[in-house]
């Protein structure tokens, strides 16, 4: 039996740039399961909290602390960026890549590489070079390339954004299986609709702070900022 | 004029009957860039990567030197070599100096801050647009640098042809430390350079032609190395 990497309980965390506070002090736990969504306007500090959880921020207050040693935290959890960055090699190899990290031997990887990349509906692409992937394509890749080491938990910031309406419903349906596979998955998002589709659980930023953290039928329902209630109504939010 | 295009037809005959004199100093020339370009490129290659990846104190002001380094003029890099190279210099006893090795040394000088700056600059902007996913994966430090030359290999192939091209066509430092001796140190350039002064232009514009052939089928390789990593971006 595994160790769960999960909860994650991050207290009083402080992120600056500058002397320009960006976000917190945020206190928030990531519970074993379910499908987190973070929302709120531009700025509000999602980027930089799902940052901040993966470890790619420096604290300038407070701390997080995972359920196991941080080094084997780390490989246990994925990213997905909002511009996906792809290594200059084919969409083969960047499937690859990760499984090769941690020292998966090749003919594994690649039986691996090809399983999900039928999954995310690359199989005709592999030998093709990753960057000259269109948009919606390169996310996929991105997507499938987070989750073929099978993490515990993998954050996404804004994986849809510019994707049409079918690359968005492909991305949704791989993301809704792997959390229904045991994935557990926190996801920033400015689409209300996406939102309400696929959370479990909402946190709303305002200013780098949580304003509110609720389950999703409550926070849809019966929000309890003006802004959250605004930002649903389909109002500008700032 | 008349003379000149005597020249330029005893010239291309030379080259076409492979005069032996023609072909000892060709492959001297090769032997002494190709040499000095290895060499310098394990130097610089890995000194360019470092220097991409690695956050220090005084980075930019080393970044700086390497960039005017560049510039640094063959004549004086000669000079020094000489010094530091003839009997009362500190490397005297080598007996290094009018040897290709001495000549090897100085175009090493000479081409190594040329190829770790085209090799730093390239692997920095692979460096910039991978830095987030590297970390993001937990990747080693030895991980990062093995991406980092393999997916900049072209980039870094073509940084050392650069380091070729210059090296080959230099003149002023290898005459010094060469000395220009038949059948011992004579090179393209040097060659060239004696043939004109002695005004036999036929031997000369025949160094000349396989000089430049030389170089524009180095650039050619560059420029299609260069295309295939805009079309692609690898």
């Amino acid at each position: 039996m595994v160790t769960p990497i999960l909860p994650l309980v991050m207290s009083g965390a402080v992120v600056k740039r500058r002397s320009k506070t960006l976000l917190g002090p945020v206190d928030l736990t990531i519970s074993q399961s379910g499908f987190t969504i973070i929302m709120g306007p531009n700025g509000a500090g999602k980027t930089t909290l799902l940052r901040s959880l993966h470890g790619l921020e420096r604290f300038a207050q407070g701390q997080q602390r995972w359920q196991v040693p941080l080094q084997e935290a780390r490989r246990r959890q994925g990213f997905v960026f909002q511009s996906p960055i792809m290594l200059r090699r084919s969409v083969l190899e960047n499937l690859i890549y990760p499984l090769r990290l941690r020292g998966t031997k090749r003919g594994r990887a690649t039986a691996l590489a090809r399983d999900w990349a039928q999954r995310v509906g690359l199989d005709d692409a592999l030998d093709h070079p990753a960057p000259q992937l269109s948009g919606g394509e390169k996310q996929k890749l991105a997507l499938a390339r987070a989750l073929i080491p099978q993490p515990d938990i993998v954050f996404l910031d804004e994986p849809c954004a510019n994707l049409d309406g079918r690359a968005t419903r492909e991305i949704e349906t791989i993301l809704q299986k792997a959390n229904a596979a045991g994935t557990r998955i926190v996801m920033a998002t400015h689409n209300i609709g996406q939102a309400k589709r696929l959370a479990t659980d909402v946190v709303f930023l305002l200013n780098g702070q949580i304003a509110e953290q609720s389950p999703a039928h409550a926070f849809f329902n019966t929000p309890q900022t003006p802004q959250a209630a605004a930002l649903l109504r389909g109002d500008i939010v700032e | 004029m008349g003379d000149i295009w005597e020249g330029i037809s005893a010239g291309f005959w030379l080259v076409v009957t492979l005069d032996p004199d023609l072909v000892e100093i060709t492959l001297m020339s090769l032997r002494v860039t190709v040499t000095a370009t290895i060499v310098a490129s394990c130097l610089a290659l890995p000194f360019g990567a470092w220097l991409a990846i690695r956050r220090f104190r005084y980075r930019r002001f080393v970044i700086a030197v390497l960039n005017a380094l560049m510039g640094l003029p063959p004549v004086v890099v000669g000079l020094i070599v000489y010094l530091m190279l003839s009997r009362s210099g500190p490397f005297g006893v080598l007996g290094l100096l009018f040897t290709p090795t001495a000549m090897i040394i100085a175009q090493v000088i000479i081409v190594t801050p040329l190829i770790a700056s085209i090799a730093h600059q390239a692997i920095r902007d692979i460096w910039a647009e991978y830095h987030d996913l590297l970390i993001s994966m937990s990747t080693s430090k030895w991980q990062r640098i093995l991406t980092l030359i393999w997916d900049g290999r072209r980039a870094l192939l073509t940084a050392a042809l650069a380091g070729f091209g210059r090296a080959i066509g230099e003149v002023g430092a290898i005459m010094i430390v060469g000395g220009n001796i038949d059948h011992a140190t004579r090179v393209l350039t040097t060659a060239i350079a004696l043939e004109t002064g002695k005004g036999d232009f036929s031997l000369a514009l025949g160094l000349g032609f396989v000089l430049i052939g030389l170089a524009v089928t180095v650039n050619i390789l560059i420029h299609a190395i260069g295309r295939t990593e805009r079309d692609g971006k690898w």
